[in-house]
């Protein structure tokens, strides 16, 4: 669970997170703005279907796939958040099409 | 952006900026590759949007970012934000991502400046989200304001671990346990590298108070902790330790791992650079001169990325790479360059002067490095655990690479960021080895993804 300290204002953008409209400030990445939204999890693995969250946050790890405006596999935490972006937690093995 | 330069430099924290700030004052042509929105690196991460009340709370060593920074802006280089480097060839030829493209340009000289990163923290449990590294926090403090919320648990060892702890003390956070696996015999064998740490005397008081913060905030440090577990469904929710020999469980919605940093060697290996292990703080880092020479032609490796002794070392050890390539690219004379490279040495030594005392200190505990349940998770990516790596030794796997075709560890998309230090410690207590003579696991491009159609749109600058 996290919290924004809301202590600096920012411009914001508006995202959609698992079909829930976010205004989220314009700096967020996709990782930030999941983590401030209350979703902890970005995918489920391909082997197991375990939960994973972001882990580093500096693009290390690569646990924060998800899935924006179609495309599969994509950093959370290297991605910033752009107006009308839609993201979607990743589930299992990403599809060949995506 | 051209397709030439007399140095490309990978990295945008306090070496690569403090290094193309140097170069740019001899006049040479440079490029500097961040992966990040805007330059700072780890330590100054976020430092040019940082608003001044967040840049009081965070205190002066991260405010000591900001003058380098605006050196750095106004010095006439090119500098490209967002710019993921994918492979990088021993001729000077760097390959990279920006926007989406794949691109590639040739350099006269390399400068690796990529910095840390965290040492992996293989637990059972530490794949559930909710665990994070403790750099995540400090990551979500600077760039975005935020913090975590409910429970909250610190667990492992280092100065950064402590300073995470203070910091989110500082912005309100209930963090409810320090959990220190520091061995208790590692205070006795720092001891005899006290007096030269008291050079850089500031850092030891700063440890000091941080421990202080901490306790006056009425969070408990649980000393000597052991048994580290992560437990939970879809989250993690408790962590269970034990300390001095008493089993605890305290709940948990945030777990935040630390257990040192080590050198970012993912580009150093990836060319083949000599590396030597360091065996106090167990990891690999490549075998450089006082000018950052590695032991290839035209690489130079500078700040964290060539052995952890923080960023006003880094800064220096920029300063000092630059002024050797203008010598050597005949634009300063060697006689300039030493004259310019006096003081930068100076800060250099006294910076490094704490290095051994915290070495030693925080020296990992054995049964991090080489987890003792054989469930724990060491590669994240294909979830191989330490019982399959085990069984792949008994059937023979003699070293890194063998174990991993017969395993897929380190195969996944982290390309071993996250397991290899560990593969190598776990195979080395197997075979009753030197980790040295064991190695690490060959790093092979693209060490970030590229997709099929990104490649066959790559214009070769030869």
């Amino acid at each position: 669970m996290f919290k924004r300290l809301n202590d600096v204002d920012e411009p914001t953008v508006t995202v959609t997170i698992e079909e829930r409209p976010l205004s989220v400030p314009a700096s967020d990445t996709v990782a930030a703005a999941m983590l401030a939204a209350g979703l902890t999890t970005t995918r489920t693995t391909p082997i197991s279907e375990a939960h994973r969250g972001p882990y580093c946050m500096i693009g290390a790890c690569f646990e924060c796939l998800v899935e924006i405006d179609g495309m599969a596999n994509q950093q959370a935490c290297q991605t910033l958040v752009r107006d009308g972006m839609n993201v979607k937690v990743q589930k299992g093995l990403r599809d060949i099409e995506s | 952006m051209k397709t030439r330069y007399d140095l490309i430099i990978i990295g945008a924290g306090p070496a690569g900026m403090a290094a193309a700030v140097e170069a740019g004052k001899s006049g040479l042509s440079v490029i500097v590759l961040g992966d990040q929105w805007s330059p700072g690196g780890q330590v100054y991460r976020a430092i040019e949007r940082a608003h001044p009340e967040r840049l009081k709370t965070l205190g002066p060593d991260y405010r000591n970012g900001q003058y380098l920074a605006t050196q750095f802006r106004k010095t006439d280089v090119e500098y490209l934000s967002g710019a993921t480097v994918w492979q990088v060839e021993p001729d000077g030829i760097v390959n990279f991502m920006l926007e989406d493209k794949a691109r590639q340009i040739k350099g006269k000289q390399i400068f690796i400046a990529t910095g840390a990163r965290e040492r992996p923290v293989p637990i059972p449990g530490w794949t559930l989200p909710g665990v994070m590294a403790a750099t995540a926090a400090d990551v979500l403090l600077k760039s975005h304001g935020i913090v975590p919320s409910g429970s909250t648990v610190l667990a492992g060892s280092g100065p950064l671990l402590f300073l995470t702890a203070a910091r989110l003390i500082d912005y309100g956070v209930a963090v409810d346990a320090v959990l220190d696996t520091t061995p208790l015999s590692n205070y006795v064998s720092a001891l005899p590298a006290l007096p030269k740490a008291l050079l850089a005397y500031e850092y030891l008081l700063k440890g000091l108070g941080m421990k202080r913060q901490i306790r006056q905030n009425g969070t408990p440090i649980y000393r000597n902790v052991k048994d580290l577990e992560a437990q939970g469904s879809t989250a993690v929710e408790t962590v269970r330790f034990s300390s001095n020999g008493k089993h605890r469980v305290l709940k948990a919605d945030t777990l935040l791992l630390h257990n040192g940093v080590v050198p970012d060697t993912q580009i150093s290996q990836l060319l083949e650079c000599k590396h030597v292990w360091y065996d106090t703080q167990r990891y690999w880092q490549p075998i450089v001169d006082n000018w950052g020479n590695s032991s290839k032609d035209g690489i130079r490796v500078i700040g964290d990325a060539a052995g952890i002794s923080g960023a006003k070392a880094a800064e220096a050890s920029g300063h000092l790479a630059a002024l050797d390539a203008a010598c050597g690219l005949n634009v300063i004379s060697r006689k300039e360059r030493d004259l310019r490279a006096a003081p930068f040495a100076k800060t250099r030594s006294r910076e490094k002067s704490i290095r051994p005392f915290l070495d030693r200190l925080f020296r990992p505990a054995p049964d991090l490095l080489v987890p003792k349940n054989d469930k724990t998770i060491v590669c994240r990516c294909e979830e191989v655990t330490v019982g399959q790596i085990r069984e792949a030794l008994e059937l023979g796997a003699l070293g890194p690479n063998q174990l991993k075709t017969q395993t897929r560890c380190g195969m996944g998309m982290c390309q071993a960021r996250m397991c290899g230090l560990t593969v190598s410690e776990i195979i080395a207590d197997y075979r009753k080895e030197d980790i040295s003579s064991i190695g690490y696991l060959r790093i092979r491009p693209p060490i970030k993804p590229i997709t099929v159609e990104q490649l066959s749109e790559l214009e070769l600058v030869d």
